[in-house]
Order: C-alpha cells, then structure tokens, then sequence
C-alpha cells in the first residue's frame, strides 16, 4: 500500500467512523476513494464532507448517473468533490431504480441543480427538494431518457422543415439501412458463421 | 400586455430572449432574461440546443473511435480535452506514456490554452465593444491553428493524442518554427494589453462587474480562471500534476477582486506562462518513440506492417476490435484553458466505455449566470458571458 491509499484508508476510517448510519461500504482503487451511501443519508453524508474539517471537500465536481439494467436498483448516482484546501478527491455512490427519488443535494451545493436536472433528463431519476426539475439539454417536449441503455441510439423521433406546413415537424425515425451494429468484441472466436446447410446437421441429430 | 388590464406606469418589469442567435451569446445560448428596467432579476439559460448525445455515442464506439469526439467538445481548445480522455485510458490501462510523446502533448495542450484565451479576451472585449483587439488576436490564433495543421493534419479536430502518446512524431522544424512564434507572440501580447488594460471604457465595462467571491466560487462548483480570479491559487497542473507539469517551471496568475476584469488579466497572464511552458518544453525535448512500444495498445509502425506478418495481425485486431480496458472506473481532470475538464470513466472490461461521463468546466460556470447577473444592467449580461468563457460544445455535449 503507498502513501496515497494510506492517506485515503484514514479518510475513509474517518468519514465511516463519523457516518455510520450512511457509509455502507467504501473501496480504494487507482488511487481514488469511493464510499458507496444510503440513498436516504446522502445529504448527511454530503454535508458532513463538506463541513468536517479533515475532510472540506467544498466543491461539488459532479452529479451523474449510470445505468445497470441488470441490477435491482439499476441507476447509481455518481457524486464527485473535490477539496482544494486539502487537494483531495472523493467518489460518493447511492444507487435508486426509475421510482425511487433520491434526496436533492440542491440546499448544500447550489451548483447541483443543473447536475440534478441533467441526470433527470438522462436517465428519469428524480430527486425530492429539487424545485426545478424541467429537462436540461434535450428537445423542448423530448420523451424518454437517452442515456439508459434500453434507449436505442438512433432515438424514436426525427425532425425535419417542412414545406407545406411551414415549420418543423417530428416523425418517427425511418433508417434507409438498418443500423449497423458491429460486434467486435472477438472477430476469432464470437463471430456465428452459419453456413448454409449446416442446419441440417442438427436436424438430422433430433 | 393583456387585452382589458389597465397598464400600470410603475410597473417596467418585462421579459425577453438573450439568443439562441445573438452574437454576444457565444453560441446557441437562449437566456430568458426577466427584467425590470434596466436591471436584471433573473436569468434562466435554457442550453442544450447543441446537444449532440456524444456520451451516448461513446458508449457505441471503441475506445479509439470515441477520441474524435472530444475534439468536438470544447472546439477551441480541441488536445485539452483528448488529453483528459487519454490520460483516463491510460490510468485504467497502467500504461506509461514516453518522454517524448508526454513532451509534445504539454506543449500541444498549451498552444490550446494560449489558442483559447486568445479568442475568449478577444471576443469578450468585442462584446464589451472594443473592435480592434479580435483582429490582432486571430492573426496569431491563426498562426497556432498551423501548428496544430502540421502536427496532426487539421486545424481544429486534431484527433492527434491517443492512449499511450501521440499519434505522430513532429517534424523537426515546426519545433523551430514554434519557438520563433514564442518570441514573436509575446510583443503581440503586449500590443493587445496596449489597447485593453488601461483602457477607460473596457475598465469600466468589467470592473466590479460579476464579482465572484471565494465562497461563491465553491458553492457554485467553479475551476480554473473563475477561481484563480478570486485569489485562490488552484491549478491542476501544479496541485495535481500530470504528464510532466511537476518538472516546468511556470507561476500561477491570481486575480485579487474575482470581477471580469481580474479574469482577463488572468488570462493575460497565462498566456505568457504558457508561452514559458512551451520553450521548456521545446527545450526539454529529445528524439525518441511519441507512442507506447506496446502492440496491444498502439498500431504498428507502417514500415513494420510491411514485413512483419504479426504487426499485420495487429493493426487488424487494433482497427476492428480494438483494445479491451480492464474493469473499473476513474475519474480523470487535466487543467483545460476553461478550468478543471474531467472524464468519468467506466469500464467493463470490453472494447467500449460502458459510461463516459463528460464533466465540462463551462457547464457549472453558465449555471451560475443567475447568481451573477442578478442586479446587474443588462449590458453587463454580455461582459459577464463573455468573461465566464463559454463554449458550447462542451455545456450541451
């Protein structure tokens, strides 16, 4: 262990000491600290990271989500600070499914609300104590979240001016060619080279 | 007004729109601005008319088809921000960068700083209404824009870092040719302080205009020039170094009042650091490989494929498949022209990023437009913007 992990261990002890009720679990890889929270505590955990004088991570770098299908509550809710006094960096994880609001950290970190707001539009996540949740950076009467994986990448609707109507108008996506999505992850072995006739073989073992 | 209601005289508040097309918007910004007077009572920046879906479309390519599109980002400063994404492979990866390459992208990234501030001051001090400033400042971005030509091929879109270096070597006499410029841009420098330092009306178009305190400056997520402006001593590149910013030797210009005026000269002077950085650089510089030796990473020379059926093999997997980063996740920053530009990077151990979070230093910056206009004249808004150095590549994505 180096000195940067040493440094982050005691960080760690330190916050899960003071937090035990949101720290639910913390880890230390490449050298920077995550310490996964109670969605119900974050703010507690989040103002006490700012206020704590070991810790004053007073910046808030970023809010965002990531998306995990799979698991039961498939959004994490990625918080990044920054201390400047002590050039420190911390992660702070809680993880919600597209019902569950996660407390607003709005009143702590006024610049959240922009990062709140773009994590609804994304992803659906809501956040309670969060007064402006209008959509950020998609199309005025945008439906649907784009960045959850679920979401195709060519998206539903499509735009265009029209002529006869004199203004623009939205229609569902026609592709000229099928969209193309390569699977490259192993050329060698992951490739299904069906040769014609080979169906045969199968049937003929049934 | 609405039809039956008596107008009240007293009563001057109205509302309108600062864009999506105006030329002090630095993009397509649409701010409804709620007025009463002259002065302003609330902005609201509706952005994302440039909203591109680039993270959504990072998570569909590989790894190196991805870079591109960080040049799309912050335009102006296009290696800043492959940079970032570079160095966030790379921790993943635990691949070291050579000498030489990591050389050449300090110096690349610092013909992006002096490129961007040269636009931001200049076109600022247009909005505040000084004409003269842009004309002498795009003669030498335009020089800069060379440099990035010869080195990469392209003026703006560079897509010339990669993970483990930089795609090719320099020729030998553009690193002449740079220190020439280094000699020459400094009296340019001093030229357009000429015309804006002591100017009375640029004073006092930005003087004490959009103060941003210390504690504003945390509050409001600020990096970079919007919080050297105000006196605290931040810089990436000298509290977390990365590639080899701990060996140069460059000061860091603090601002005392943290208004619009304070920024630029913060500015002013970075240019001239950047300027010092780039001579080290130059000087520092000797011949060697500019990309990691490792074949899994980086393609193989050309005039290896010629003769070599493994390096063939190579470039085949590298260019179809691509690489495979291991499973985990970074957050990576590098200090941009803008302030602090970080990638959240999380791998799945595939070909493709599972999720690329593009954390954009302008976009906690615009959001404080509201705190910071409020009370001001409307005039002001445009000096505020212009000063808060805004692109909007990188805020709508």
């Amino acid at each position: 262990m180096n000195d940067v992990d040493e440094t982050l261990n005691d960080l760690a002890d330190h916050i899960a000491h003071a937090e035990p009720h949101a720290v639910q679990r913390w880890e230390i890889t490449h050298g920077e600290l995550t310490i996964h929270c109670v969605r119900d505590q974050i703010r507690s955990l989040i103002k006490f990271l700012r206020d704590d004088s070991q810790c004053r991570f007073e910046t808030l770098i970023d809010v965002c989500g990531v998306d995990f299908p799979e698991r039961r509550e498939r959004f994490e809710i990625v918080y990044h600070m920054l201390s400047m006094r002590m050039n420190q960096r911390i992660r702070v994880k809680v993880s919600t499914d597209a019902e569950t609001a996660v407390p607003s950290i709005v009143e702590i970190f006024p610049c959240a609300e922009w990062f709140e707001r773009e994590a609804l539009d994304m992803y659906g996540v809501l956040f309670a104590g969060n007064t402006d949740m209008r959509r950020l950076l998609t199309d005025y009467g945008f439906e649907g979240h784009p960045l959850r994986k679920d979401f195709p990448l060519t998206g539903y609707v499509e735009v265009r001016y029209d002529e006869l109507e004199k203004r623009v108008v939205y229609e569902p996506v026609k592709l000229v060619q099928e969209y193309r999505n390569f699977d490259f992850l192993s050329p060698w072995e992951g490739a299904q080279a069906v040769i014609p006739g080979d169906e045969k073989a199968t049937e003929g073992a049934e | 007004m609405a039809d039956g209601q008596a107008h009240n005289p007293e009563d001057r508040s109205f509302t309108f729109n600062f864009g999506p097309q105006h030329p002090a918007a630095h993009g397509v910004l649409r701010m409804v601005v709620e007025m009463d007077g002259e002065i302003v009572e609330r902005v609201d920046p509706h952005i994302g008319l440039l909203h591109r879906g680039t993270e959504k479309l990072i998570e569909y390519k590989t790894y190196l088809q991805a870079l591109p599109y960080f040049d799309r980002l912050d335009y102006v400063a296009p290696m800043n921000q492959e940079h970032a994404y570079c160095l966030a492979i790379e921790k993943l990866l635990g691949l070291e960068v050579p000498r030489r390459a990591s050389l050449i992208r300090v110096l690349y990234s610092e013909i992006g700083r002096i490129s961007n501030h040269i636009l931001n001051i200049t076109t600022q001090a247009m909005d505040v209404g000084a004409l003269t400033p842009i004309t002498w400042g795009f003669e030498e971005r335009e020089k800069l824009c060379v440099f990035y030509e010869r080195a990469c091929g392209s003026r703006m879109h560079a897509a010339y870092f990669r993970p483990g270096g930089v795609h090719q070597d320099l020729p030998p006499e553009l690193l002449d040719d740079i220190l020439k410029f280094c000699d020459e841009f400094l009296p340019v420098c001093d030229d357009m302080e000429g015309l804006l330092t002591d100017n009375r009306i640029f004073k006092q178009r930005n003087c004490d205009v959009g103060v941003v305190s210390v504690q504003d400056a945390l509050d409001w997520g600020f990096s970079g020039v919007m919080v050297r402006g105000s006196g605290m001593a931040w810089d990436l590149r000298r509290a977390q170094p990365y590639e080899c910013y701990n060996e140069l030797d460059f000061k860091i210009p603090v601002g005392k009042h943290g208004d619009c005026y304070d920024r630029y000269v913060c500015r002013m002077e970075e240019m001239r650091e950047s300027v010092k950085i780039i001579r080290q650089c130059i000087e520092l510089m000797e011949p060697g490989p500019v990309l990691a030796e490792s074949s899994k990473i980086a393609p193989p020379r050309r005039g290896e494929m010629k003769r070599s059926m493994e390096a063939l093999i190579h470039h085949f997997k590298l260019y179809t498949e691509g690489f495979k980063v291991p499973a985990g996740e970074t957050y990576t920053a590098v200090e941009a022209p803008k302030g602090e530009f970080g990638v959240y990077l999380v791998s799945d151990a595939t070909n493709r990023p599972y999720r690329l979070k593009i954390r954009a230093p302008g976009f906690p910056h615009l959001h404080a437009m509201d705190y910071l206009s409020k009370g001001h004249q409307l005039a002001d808004v445009s000096a505020i913007l212009g000063s808060l150095d805004i692109v909007f590549g990188e805020i709508d994505r």
